[in-house]
């Protein structure tokens, strides 16, 4: 992250300079920084309430039982976590919510899990095995109905903007599985982890 | 019923479905659900406060990067290439936006949708590359900032690696299909 944070600010300083583009990016530091503080503070609403909406969930055994449900898949993908977790019942909410397209839920909720996977990580400042995982799932970016895109395609009068559900479920899932095995593939030939900072408390 | 009747009933019921559902989960089992709700949002300050941080860091890059005209360069330099993969010059570079940015990814489409025509293949390839991907490194930097996470390991390299995939598998898909 080091080298990517480093080169992503220089090659846009000196490309920009190149291209004479100068002014727009000193000018996208101050739009970038504002901008993340918008969405941070957009967020905070919503994720008092799915952070209030899951406790519910958890203390009901709701969670609980979900995780019962779906352990012989997490059981592999998350092998460090025990299969009755917590954690392992949100990771399944987590990913419907994102299948059913609703990401104001699965963020918090994904927050959620990776806050339970951190009870279980060795280091608290870097990423396990499981939480890699979990990130690789959510950046393959799975869902059912791709609701924006039909939205936009309904909005320039697109006739039949469902057509393209069955090409993007073909990819999405595809993608899906493909990031579990690469993550997988990762997760054995990568150095482990290493204890720097000690875990959580 | 149409299909895409249902596919509006289904994205109308399943948020009240799910919160209907635990809400009444919780009174079944006697969970007092007030207390709870609250002591749960308490988090949701200090969750986003936590993130600002890594947002800042990612966001602030990824636009430098984007205003600089990068994108639009390496995007040009490779339309060459790409073109004998049937692949046209406007989608490219949705290509390289999707993991950088969402927001900027959907407003490219919707330049794409309305210059080209709602017909056209360009508007259908990258609908299905819009759809089919995730923002790798906004989800990076909200969930890994979330709880503090400074070294991603190898998360970012499965992230952009899927990225290529779905990219590639969406030009496989949309030329044999459309």
């Amino acid at each position: 992250m080091n080298y990517i944070f480093y080169w992503l600010i220089v090659l846009s300083i000196v490309i920009g300079a190149i291209n004479g583009k100068l002014p727009d990016v000193v000018n996208s530091i101050l739009t970038g920084a504002e901008k993340s503080v918008q969405i941070a503070f957009s967020l905070i609403g919503i994720m008092a309430f799915w952070l209030g909406i899951m406790k519910i969930a958890e203390q009901s055994g709701l969670v609980e039982f979900i995780a019962k449900l779906i352990s012989p898949i997490t059981k592999r993908l998350f092998n460090e976590i025990p299969p009755e977790d917590p954690a392992i019942g949100n990771i399944a909410m987590n990913f419907s919510a994102n299948a059913l397209g609703l990401t104001n839920a699965a963020t918090p909720i994904g927050i959620r899990a990776m806050q339970d996977l951190q009870k279980h990580n060795i280091d608290r400042k870097t990423a396990s095995n499981s939480m890699c995982m979990l990130l690789a799932m959510n950046t393959a970016g799975f869902q059912l109905i791709p609701a924006t895109v039909i939205a936009v395609l309904v909005g320039i009068g697109y006739k039949n903007p469902t057509e393209i559900i069955a090409p993007t479920l073909l990819v999405t899932s595809f993608t899906f599985i493909i990031a579990i095995i690469i993550a997988k593939i990762f997760q054995r030939f990568s150095p482990p982890q290493i204890q720097e900072h000690g875990g959580e408390e | 019923m149409s299909f895409q009747a249902v596919l509006n009933i289904i994205s109308l019921w399943a948020l009240p479905f799910i919160i209907v559902l635990i809400l009444t989960v919780g009174m079944v089992k006697e969970v007092p659900i007030y207390e709870v709700f609250t002591e749960g949002a308490k988090d949701g300050f200090k969750v986003a406060i936590n993130i600002i941080p890594y947002l800042v860091a990612i966001i602030v890059a990824i636009s430098m990067l984007r205003a600089s005209g990068a994108i639009e360069m390496i995007a040009n330099s490779m339309a060459g290439i790409l073109a004998r993969f049937n692949i046209p010059a406007d989608v490219l570079p949705v290509i390289f936006v999707r993991p950088l940015s969402g927001s900027a990814a959907l407003g490219l489409f919707s330049d794409i949708a309305t210059n080209a025509g709602a017909t056209a293949y360009s508007t259908k390839l990258a609908a299905v590359m819009v759809g089919s991907s995730e923002t790798t490194f906004y989800v990076l930097a909200v969930y890994f900032g979330s709880i503090g996470i400074r070294k991603f390991r190898y998360a970012l390299w499965v992230g952009l690696l899927a990225d290529i995939i779905a990219a590639i598998m969406s030009i496989v898909v949309c030329s044999w299909m459309f």
